[in-house]
């Protein structure tokens, strides 16, 4: 899993049937002080995160069918799980 | 999941076994503003995109669940790429086929809502 931040929501009127519904967001992931680290990346939220939150991001497709539910033929890797309050790291 | 956006198609004549049928177009992986990201790669329409959309793609194992159900492991016809396919492969104990992709096209982004931002760090890849 990784810390993100949320950069803002996407839309997309054509898409897989399995994204139907879905919120998505575009999340970029941050390191240990809260800065950008890495390119962003598409996610479906499961949590209603809203923009600017600091959140957790599941980026496993297995795990993430599991939370979905949605049986075993789903093309979704990456879901928000979890809005993170606190982040602590020794200096 | 990622964005990219289409820069062209992929043709090939012979192609690995249940890879018949698919479209395959060269994709260039971007952020959120459209700046490129990483390398170009090729991926499978499952969407009917076109050259110049924006759109995002799922990688790795999840593209060839994008596919669906192959025909020949019993799916009859069109991919089953819904839940509702899902459910239907399983009771009658087939094993989805896996089709060899690591990149498809799950739909055209219409839109991104980002504020713009001033260029950061030197972008990795994280999917």
């Amino acid at each position: 899993m990784r810390c993100c931040r949320v950069v803002g929501p996407m839309w997309a009127a054509v898409k897989h049937p399995a994204f139907e519904g879905r919120p998505l967001f575009v999340v970029q992931p941050l390191d240990d002080r809260g800065a950008d680290v890495g390119a962003s990346f598409v996610a479906v939220d499961t949590v209603q995160a809203g923009v600017g939150d600091k959140v957790l991001v599941l980026t496993e497709g297995t795990g993430a069918r599991q939370i979905l539910k949605m049986g075993d033929i789903v093309p979704i890797r990456s879901i928000i799980v979890g809005i993170v309050d606190a982040m602590e790291t020794s200096p | 999941m990622y964005l990219g956006i289409v820069k062209g198609t992929v043709v090939a004549e012979r192609k690995a076994a249940g890879l018949e049928g698919t479209k395959l177009l060269l994709v260039q992986p971007v952020d959120e503003h459209g700046t490129p990201v990483g390398d170009l790669q090729a991926a499978v329409d499952r969407v009917q995109a076109g050259e110049g959309d924006l759109v995002y793609l799922v990688g790795s194992r999840e593209a060839a669940l994008a596919l669906g159900e192959h025909p020949r492991a019993g799916g009859g016809g069109a991919p089953a790429g819904s839940a509702r396919g899902a459910e239907a492969a399983s009771p009658r104990g087939i094993a989805p086929w896996f089709v060899p992709v690591d990149a498809a096209i799950v739909g055209i982004v219409d839109g991104v809502d980002a504020p713009k931002q001033a260029p950061t760090s030197a972008k990795g890849n994280s999917r």
